[in-house]
């Protein structure tokens, strides 16, 4: 149980709250309920926490599937810095938030479910863990011809003339022992 | 040239629906059916609670939400009966076995089983929602009443109450205009379970969605087990008798067509009408459910006394990349190909299984399986296997479970694919092929085999390797070398290992697998493969399988089509799309 990232679950728990925070204060507020007006506090909470919850921060290990279209979403959250990247501090907003839709019936299963999903951010804080955004990688161009600033202005170093010409018929020969321009001896003792 | 590919393509499609449907007709026709009960026990009740006459009056205070409520009700009774069903994995595995003589066609469904627990969930969760919006306008609507003071046919209605001499003669369960529904709903039994339920149900889904069930697989398997919670809460919920009808003396004394209008003089003397009578229904959640949860229990137990028995490791072996190699025995285990079982280890977790697919061959006199290291309980697994001096941990075993693919040894051709940790069956599918070849099975069609590898890099699968070059060596003694061909592609090289396999282009080993064949780098070209193998056998039925990714079943099935000829006497490929 060592490796589980307990925000990762949180944030699943706290998005399911804020869907069913709509749901419910729809219902109450099209209904026309007793006390409705918590319902149309309850919907309005309800969105603030999904697009507060709906980008999912990275994993500490491994690749993190991100959720559709969520990049425009996460430059938001980060904007706002340690208020949304610390746990504690989404803890005690999440806990906030879910009291007043705990008046209305229709509402307080969403009050229930937000508080569950606080307590959670609440151990993932507890456990050190950070809500770290992620970035869209940079795509790395291979960088061509990079190094070369100009093309060189000297030819390459060729050896003289007369030995670049083609060889003799004679060499062709490459059976036959090599005839020496100076005499040698051999000295065999 | 163009009518004719048009024509060509129009084929394939109706012939790609064709094969379609004639594999997976059961599945359909399960889907279509369970599809069709819902709908018919939703209208059913719906009916049922908006026409009858004994919920007159009840439909007076409550509207069509009562008869909303009460449909999506018996929905869900059935549903949770469906839900526990497909997992109780044992019993499939009976029910596949008593079945083998049975097509494999009508096998195919059991081994969606988890397909099918996920979609009777979801319904449950829509279910739920219905139930629950039905259930709030009710109690608004009981509140409502209850504290109105017009004089209106709902109010006299909820005036009848429950603590008269008659106790029977209430009907909204809100007796005083000062008690909120929030009260109401947490001091009825059925209000109660109801919340403590669907917590637990939400709870349950939130653990559950495939980011959670992937990366942090205990909290998925632990938090799951909430079920419990909700399967007692629903066997609860409808004890309060708080749906009332009116009663069948009491209908046939003043029967709501009668006396309806005429409610300011009821138990008037001059009136013949006398105050309805109410009573509640006794809970049938109980009834829908006993059956699944006692098979359910059945299956824990058999499960529990499977894992019991005692499981022999004839042989640890520690591969390259810190894989290990069980080989086991035990009593009374007899496997197919391709399947998988469920491993416990109590010194690691008391309480954990994981699955691992078979290893080995049927053929062989014992079953293993590799395990990699991909989470703490495999790192702790193979650090307990590694210690050498302390005793061997004692390891469970339950199943084998999975889906059987005989169709594998029935193609003379057969063409299969293994990318990344897909790879695994084939291990036990390769091996088996042998050993039925070495053995001349009959019931082995196969004469040819091409086997393509695919992944990032061997290392972890530096055991594979392995088994490919001693089976590489073994058809070398027996004169077979064509029997298998075999290509390993490497998708995740760099300028540095091209670089090498170019300086080494001469030499009879594949310098990183030491194997005969030569690595290839980057992706198969399909339809060069496919049309080697269509030119090489053009009058055989080629069987292509496949245990990888989405992407890749596409890019096959679809070359697939295109190199099977429209000639059903010439060559044919076929798609096992479902495999392992």
């Amino acid at each position: 149980m060592g490796q589980i990232e307990w925000a990762m679950w949180a944030n699943e728990q706290a998005l399911a709250s804020g869907l069913i925070l709509i749901t419910g204060g729809i219902v109450a507020t099209a209904g026309r309920f007793t006390q409705w007006y918590f319902g149309t506090y309850s919907i309005a909470a309800g969105v603030f926490i999904c697009l507060l919850e709906y980008p999912r921060g990275k994993r500490k290990k491994g690749s993190t599937m991100e959720r559709c279209g969520q990049k425009y979403m996460t430059s938001v959250v980060k904007l706002f810095g340690p208020l949304t990247r610390n746990y504690y501090v989404r803890a005690v907003l999440h806990l906030l938030l879910s009291v007043p839709a705990g008046f209305l019936l229709a509402t307080i299963l969403g009050t229930a479910c937000l508080a569950i999903a606080s307590t959670i951010y609440l151990l993932a804080a507890i456990r050190g863990e950070q809500w770290i955004p992620i970035e869209p990688k940079p795509k790395e161009r291979p960088q061509v011809g990079g190094t070369i600033k100009q093309p060189p202005t000297n030819p390459p170093p060729r050896p003289p003339a007369e030995v670049r010409k083609k060889p003799s018929v004679e060499e062709e020969g490459a059976g036959g022992p090599q005839v020496n321009p100076i005499p040698v001896t051999d000295e065999v003792v | 040239r163009e009518t004719v590919s048009r024509i060509q393509i129009a084929s394939n499609l109706y012939l790609t629906m064709g094969n379609w449907l004639v594999d997976h007709w059961l599945s359909v026709l399960i889907l279509v059916a369970w599809l069709g009960l819902n709908i018919f026990l939703f209208v059913y009740a719906f009916l049922i609670y908006e026409k009858a006459d004994k919920y007159f009056y009840t439909r007076e205070i409550l509207g069509t939400a009562l008869a909303f409520a009460r449909a999506s009700a018996l929905c869900l009774n059935c549903n949770s009966m469906l839900i526990l069903i497909p997992v109780c994995r044992n019993l499939l595995s009976f029910l596949r076995g008593t079945c083998s003589f049975c097509n494999h066609t009508l096998r195919k469904p059991l081994d969606h089983n988890l397909t099918f627990h996920k979609l009777v969930a979801y319904m449950i969760c829509v279910f739920t929602a219905i139930h629950i919006i039905a259930h709030l306008f009710n109690f608004e609507h009981y509140s409502r009443s209850q504290q109105a003071m017009d004089g209106s046919l709902a109010s006299v209605l909820s005036s009848l109450s429950r603590h008269e001499k008659e106790s029977n003669s209430w009907l909204n369960p809100i007796q005083s205009p000062n008690m909120t529904v929030i009260y109401a709903t947490f001091t009825s039994i059925a209000g109660l379970t109801g919340v403590i339920l669907t917590i637990a149900l939400i709870l349950m889904v939130t653990s559950a969605v495939e980011f959670i069930r992937r990366n942090y697989f205990e909290l998925f398997w632990y938090t799951h087990h909430l079920f419990i919670i909700y399967i007692i809460c629903l066997a609860l919920h409808g004890m309060g008798g708080i749906v009332r009808a009116q009663t069948e003396d009491s209908m046939g004394e003043s029967h709501p067509y009668n006396c309806s209008k005429s409610f300011h003089e009821w138990d008037k003397y001059v009136s013949s009408c006398r105050r309805p009578h109410f009573e509640g229904h006794p809970p049938e959640s109980w009834k829908w459910i006993l059956a699944p949860i006692a098979l359910y229990i059945f299956e824990r137990i058999l499960r529990f006394y499977r894992s019991q028995q005692r499981v022999v490791i004839t042989k640890v072996v520690m591969h390259p990349s810190n894989v290990l190699e069980l080989q086991m025995r035990k009593r009374g285990f007899s496997m197919e190909v391709g399947q998988y079982i469920f491993v416990n280890c109590p010194s690691v977790s008391l309480l954990e299984w994981h699955p691992f697919t078979l290893t080995s061959a049927p053929e062989e006199d014992f079953f293993s399986i590799h395990i990699r290291s991909a989470g703490d309980w495999t790192e702790n697994l193979i650090r307990a296997f590694e210690h050498q001096h302390s005793p061997m941990p004692r390891i469970q075993v339950d199943g084998p479970f999975g889906t059987v693919s005989e169709d594998v040894f029935q193609f003379e051709v057969a063409v299969l694919v293994g990318a990344g940790i897909g790879v695994t069956p084939f291990a036990s599918i390769l091996k088996s092929i042998w050993y039925k070849f070495q053995r001349a099975d009959h019931k082995l069609k196969t004469q040819k085999i091409y086997f393509y590898w695919i992944c990032r890099e061997t290392g972890a699968f530096a055991w594979f390797n392995n088994l490919l070059s001693s089976l590489e060596q073994e058809m070398e003694e027996l004169g077979k070398i064509g029997f298998l061909n075999y290509r390993l592609f490497l998708t995740g090289w760099d300028s540095n290992i091209a670089g090498h396999a170019a300086l080494n282009f001469d030499k009879a080993t594949d310098i990183l697998t030491g194997l005969k064949q030569k690595t290839s780098f980057g992706r198969p070209m399909w339809d060069n493969e496919f049309s080697t193998i269509a030119t090489a056998y053009p009058k055989s039925v080629v069987g292509v399988f496949l245990c990888g990714p989405q992407t890749l079943a596409k890019s096959l099935s679809k070359c697939c089509h295109r190199y099977s000829s429209l000639d059903p006497r010439k060559v044919q490929f076929y798609f096992n799309k479902e495999i392992f």
